[in-house]
């Protein structure tokens, strides 16, 4: 387990704490009434389901537990939790379903 | 039932928002056990949670610190996963803009997706409703959610420094993140953002300091923007053409 040194963390911290604040604030505090323009908003909207995935598809693909190795046990389980959530649109049936799903796997192997 | 008085539309906020605390309490509990997994202490993963208030790009920050990422990259992609906070802002701006300064301070601290998708809805529904009580009813729809984010990372880290490191955790956070994007997939330009980030992330992990996250990430929001305004003009054209 690495440990991660708290200049880092503490860095990381306040400086997300600054930023998250600064992106709610950033409308509603200083530009009063004035509309953003829609291609801003047509960009925003699609950050957060961009980044996401682009994350997750190494940790996925290499995972972590298996030093880095593809691994079919890992894919399958995250293939059950997408699945699952993306057919509940519930976040916890997705992560309920990935925690069981690897569950099993482990004890079958 | 119209609401009639500003702690009555508290109260609406309150209730409306119930049931999304069986979506922040587990969610705010796994931080907590991967934050101490991660090798956290206590205090540490609560001040996180109580200073970001932002699950997703809390879980990005994490899994990136993990991967020993230069600070400006993490900083860069968990702001990234932050952005639609910007938009929440802006969207929500015509119906609380007139609110005294103080009230949109603290308002912006709140801002996040239960919050701000209920009380769209709600002042969609009733356009009459005066600012002072739409103030109320998006506070109220943090009044019990917020509490439960923050406490349920503290329990998270409490149990999670018990988990010996042989459970083999480091594949929960990746699964977190993979249950979080499906319900994300609202609409074919979702999807479209979804697959070109995947598929540019793939290759794009051969670059140094973990930039492939950037590059895929502004490929797909990129892809996402343009598949929108693709399907805009589809429909344009089907409509113009009855």
């Amino acid at each position: 387990m690495s440990h991660i040194p708290a200049p880092i963390l503490w860095t990381v911290i306040i400086g997300l704490a600054l930023g998250s604040y600064g992106l709610r604030f950033a409308f509603i505090g200083f530009m009063g009434g004035k509309p953003i323009a829609p291609w801003l908003m047509r960009h925003l909207r699609y950050t957060a389901v961009a980044i996401i995935p682009a994350l997750v598809a190494p940790l996925v693909v290499w995972p972590a537990p298996t030093g880095g190795d593809p691994s079919l046990m890992h894919f399958a389980a995250a293939a059950a939790t997408f699945a699952a959530g993306y057919l509940t649109r519930n976040v916890l049936f997705g992560l309920g379903t990935g925690g069981l799903a690897l569950l099993l796997l482990y004890l079958a192997a | 039932m119209a609401i009639t008085t500003t702690k009555s539309a508290f109260w609406k906020g309150f209730r409306d928002s119930a049931p999304f605390i069986f979506m922040a309490s587990p969610f705010g509990f796994l931080f907590g056990v991967l934050a101490a997994e991660a090798g956290l202490i206590v205090p540490e993963a609560f001040a996180f949670s109580l200073a970001v208030f932002a699950g997703a790009a809390q879980f990005t920050a994490l899994q990136l610190m993990q991967e020993n990422a230069p600070l400006i990259i993490i900083l860069v992609s968990a702001l990234a996963v932050n952005l639609r906070m910007a938009m929440y802002s802006a969207s929500l701006t015509p119906y609380l803009g007139d609110a005294p300064m103080w009230q949109r301070a603290i308002a912006a601290y709140f801002m996040v997706d239960q919050s701000y998708a209920l009380s769209i809805v709600q002042f969609e529904n009733e356009p009459k409703m005066p600012v002072a009580q739409r103030m109320a009813y998006f506070f109220g729809t943090n009044g019990i959610v917020a509490p439960a984010w923050v406490i349920a990372t503290a329990l998270g880290a409490l149990v999670g420094t018990r988990i010996p490191d042989s459970w083999g955790v480091d594949f929960v956070l990746p699964l977190a993140f993979l249950a979080m994007i499906g319900p994300m997939l609202r609409t074919p330009a979702h999807i479209a953002a979804c697959f070109v980030a995947v598929a540019a992330a793939l290759p794009a992990a051969a670059l140094p300091y973990n930039l492939g996250l950037i590059v895929a990430g502004i490929a797909g929001m990129v892809a996402g923007a343009q598949a929108e305004l693709w399907l805009e003009r589809q429909k344009a054209k089907t409509e113009s053409a009855k």
